[in-house]
């Protein structure tokens, strides 16, 4: 087993919300003072309370996270903005403290949280490729050493005792990175520093960076929105969400979690043209589409029924064909199916649209997906499928008031279905 | 109990809290190319594109000396007499600018450099520490201009009197150098929280010239507070010692009390002390609040 680099546990990170402190002696002094009569604070900021994410005027940037990353992984970090992925890397990199939790790492960090930080305008390329090599804890030998291989791979041996006040954003963006990436650090971290330069410069920029997990053996940390770059150069993903870890794993899984957040699934779903991924399909009769009934979108209230309609069409005629969907989580964890057997007969080239009500009044409040599919008992008694559709359907079970009396549902530890609640003996009258 | 164990294996730990002497001083060691990068890039930055480069060094000073010669000098008659007084106030103001200018701008550092530091880490002393340095140049520059003088005084026998206690120059402006650091980077702790400080800093530091002995000699104190009633308090003063030697080894001018030399020294060491721990303290976290 490799061993591991980077250590986070419990990593949470409180922010004030609005002016800190006032910002002035004078604001703090009035603020104290109304402590001491027992007095509201007249700096307080009012009406945070609302939101899940602040108590008071406190704002958890991030809140318990905790992971491990191997020596030689590359680990893509994603998220919506604001969900936590730049204070993060602040953290790992020192620039600020974490409020509580420890981070743990072997080795020297090379961040490039913006690339060509500390870089002077009116220093030339060779100066400030010292400058920068130092800030990011080169010593000057260590940067004698590597000087030509930096300007090369920049491209820039023209350009290199000229002042970067007269290069062009690409030319900054590449040697700057260029900097960065010979560093001789066990771990580099990375926050869309790929966003400038051409094509060429950027593939050439992952293909370092991949040799550096892959052949180097360091550890790479990759923050982006594209997630192109997460799959070509991670192996291993998490997606961070209002400050927590949501997801940790497969780099496909983690940008379908990624994908699917926040995103409002809306009411009919047209299911022709997802394409099959289950192998051994029968033809004869297809899903066409999905639709949710009472609602534009596919989001209820927590304890509602699902009512949704299903079309299909036929090209044989058909009996007892059944019809279920696997709930799953957004990561893919299975949580229940819901099932119809035996629901319809159909003739050859008929269209049916059946209305259908699932009970799924126990799911807690999250977002959950549908794979819908059609199945029939063939003659030696086994199933045959004839329609799958890997995850057509996002939906997302809303909180309401009074759920849980008002408290948070513990998902991690109580999964994603509340079984009614226990009853008292005394009170049934047994 | 596994948990911690495991941390322990790392190089590097990062948690909320340090305990008040977690000072990380021999880190600074590591990063010594980077403060010998900052000195040059300072130096080099401030005089790029202008004609005169570092000239301007000795402009501004040589402007001050001036003006003060006419005004405390001739108008008000505060120099000391038995010397010129253009090297008299020349003596004084390149120690108070160099103290001066390390002092504004150490107490600037998180505010000024705020872009840098939000991007990596470094050890934050590193950057004052740079400052201080870099101001170096200009003083090396503005004492070899003084030096002229001070030969041409002595040829032509203008009063002058340098002895051997210009030896002890570089520990004169290494106290200088570390008062200043200390000063600033008290001041540069609490601007993170508090921004009405930097607006004093400026005003501070002119009214502490003025408690100092560089517009007026010692004997002009008589003419504030007559049979020398104030005198301990103003010797307390740390930068009074410091100039008071400084004259007193180049230009041989009043006498050495040096029992408020070694307070000046004691001073300057709890000072810088206290803002080492003070920066420490607030080098963590200050990019939340600045």
């Amino acid at each position: 087993m490799e061993k591991t680099a980077i250590k986070i546990e419990n990593v949470s990170k409180e922010y004030r919300l609005g002016a800190i402190g006032g910002g002035t002696l004078k604001g703090d002094l009035q603020s104290f003072w109304a402590k001491l009569r027992h007095k509201e604070d007249p700096n307080a900021i009012i009406g945070e309370e609302k939101d899940g994410l602040s108590k008071g005027d406190k704002f958890m940037a991030l809140n318990g996270v905790s992971f491990e990353v191997k020596k030689g992984e590359a680990l893509g970090i994603i998220g919506h903005n604001g969900a936590g992925k730049s204070t993060l890397l602040k953290l790992l990199c020192r620039v600020t403290a974490p409020s509580g939790g420890s981070i743990a790492y072997d080795g020297r960090i090379a961040s490039m949280l913006e690339v060509g930080t500390g870089f002077h305008p009116e220093l030339t390329g060779r100066e400030n490729v010292y400058m920068n090599g130092a800030i990011l804890g080169m010593t000057k030998s260590e940067i004698d050493k590597k000087f030509d291989e930096i300007v090369k791979f920049a491209e820039m041996e023209k350009f290199i005792d000229t002042p970067v006040k007269r290069y062009s954003s690409g030319m900054y963006v590449k040697l700057a990175f260029s900097v960065a990436a010979h560093l001789d650090s066990e771990i580099m971290i990375m926050d869309e520093v790929l966003a400038v330069g051409d094509m060429a410069f950027q593939k050439k920029c992952l293909d370092k960076m991949r040799d550096a997990a892959q052949l180097e053996g360091r550890t790479v940390l990759y923050v982006s929105h594209n997630m192109n770059t997460i799959r070509q150069l991670c192996n291993r993903c998490i997606v961070l969400s209002k400050g927590k870890v949501i997801f940790d794993g497969d780099v496909e899984d983690a940008i379908e979690v990624y994908m699917g957040q926040g995103v409002e699934t809306p009411a009919k779903v047209d299911l022709t043209t997802i394409k099959r991924t289950q192998k051994g399909l029968s033809d004869g009769i297809k899903l066409k589409s999905i639709k949710v009934l009472d609602s534009d979108i596919w989001k209820i209230k927590v304890g509602d029924k699902l009512r949704f309609s299903i079309e299909v069409e036929s090209t044989q005629d058909f009996t007892d064909i059944g019809y279920r969907s696997r709930l799953t989580a957004v990561d893919g964890s299975s949580i229940s199916v819901l099932l119809a057997p035996n629901l319809f007969n159909c003739k050859a080239g008929e269209k049916l649209t059946i209305p259908l009500e699932a009970d799924v009044s126990q799911l807690v409040p999250g977002r959950y997906c549908l794979t819908p599919v059609l199945y029939g008992v063939n003659p030696y008694g086994g199933w045959q499928f004839y329609d799958h559709v890997e995850k057509a359907v996002t939906f997302e079970v809303e909180t309401k008031p009074g759920f849980n009396e008002n408290m948070e549902w513990e998902q991690k530890w109580w999964g994603s279905v509340k079984l009614p609640e226990i009853i008292d003996l005394r009170m049934s009258g047994e | 109990m596994e948990n911690s164990n495991n941390s322990k294996k790392f190089e590097t730990v990062i948690e909320p809290k340090s305990g008040w002497f977690d000072l990380h001083l021999k880190e600074l060691l590591e990063y010594r190319d980077l403060i010998i990068l900052f000195v040059k890039r300072n130096f080099v930055s401030m005089y790029k594109q202008t004609v005169l480069g570092p000239l301007w060094a000795i402009i501004q000073p040589l402007l001050t000396t001036v003006v003060f010669t006419l005004v405390f000098g001739n108008i008000a008659g505060l120099a000391a007499d038995g010397v010129p007084s253009f090297i008299f106030y020349l003596s004084g103001t390149i120690l108070w600018t160099y103290f001066n200018q390390c002092l504004t701008q150490t107490a600037n550092t998180f505010v000024a450099n705020r872009q840098t530091l939000g991007k990596v880490y470094f050890p934050r002393l590193v950057m004052p520490i740079s400052t201080v340095l870099s101001n170096l140049i200009s003083l090396a520059i503005q004492f070899a201009f003084m030096v002229i003088f001070l030969i041409y005084y002595v040829i032509t026998d203008q009063g002058c009197h340098p002895n051997l206690y210009i030896l002890m120059t570089p520990l004169i402006i290494l106290q200088l150098a570390l008062l200043s650091l200390g000063c600033g980077i008290i001041i540069s702790a609490l601007t993170t929280k508090y921004r009405d400080l930097a607006m004093l800093v400026g005003f501070g530091a002119q009214l502490w010239m003025y408690a100092s002995p560089i517009a007026y000699d010692m004997s002009g104190m008589a003419v504030f507070a007559p049979g020398g009633k104030y005198h301990t308090l103003f010797m307390l003063n740390p930068i009074t010692p410091i100039v008071n030697l400084f004259r007193y080894a180049y230009l041989g001018l009043g006498n050495m009390e040096w029992i408020f030399y070694g307070i000046s020294w004691l001073i300057t060491l709890v000072v810088l002390f206290i803002g080492i721990i003070l920066f420490s303290k607030v080098e963590k976290t200050f990019m939340d609040t600045v």
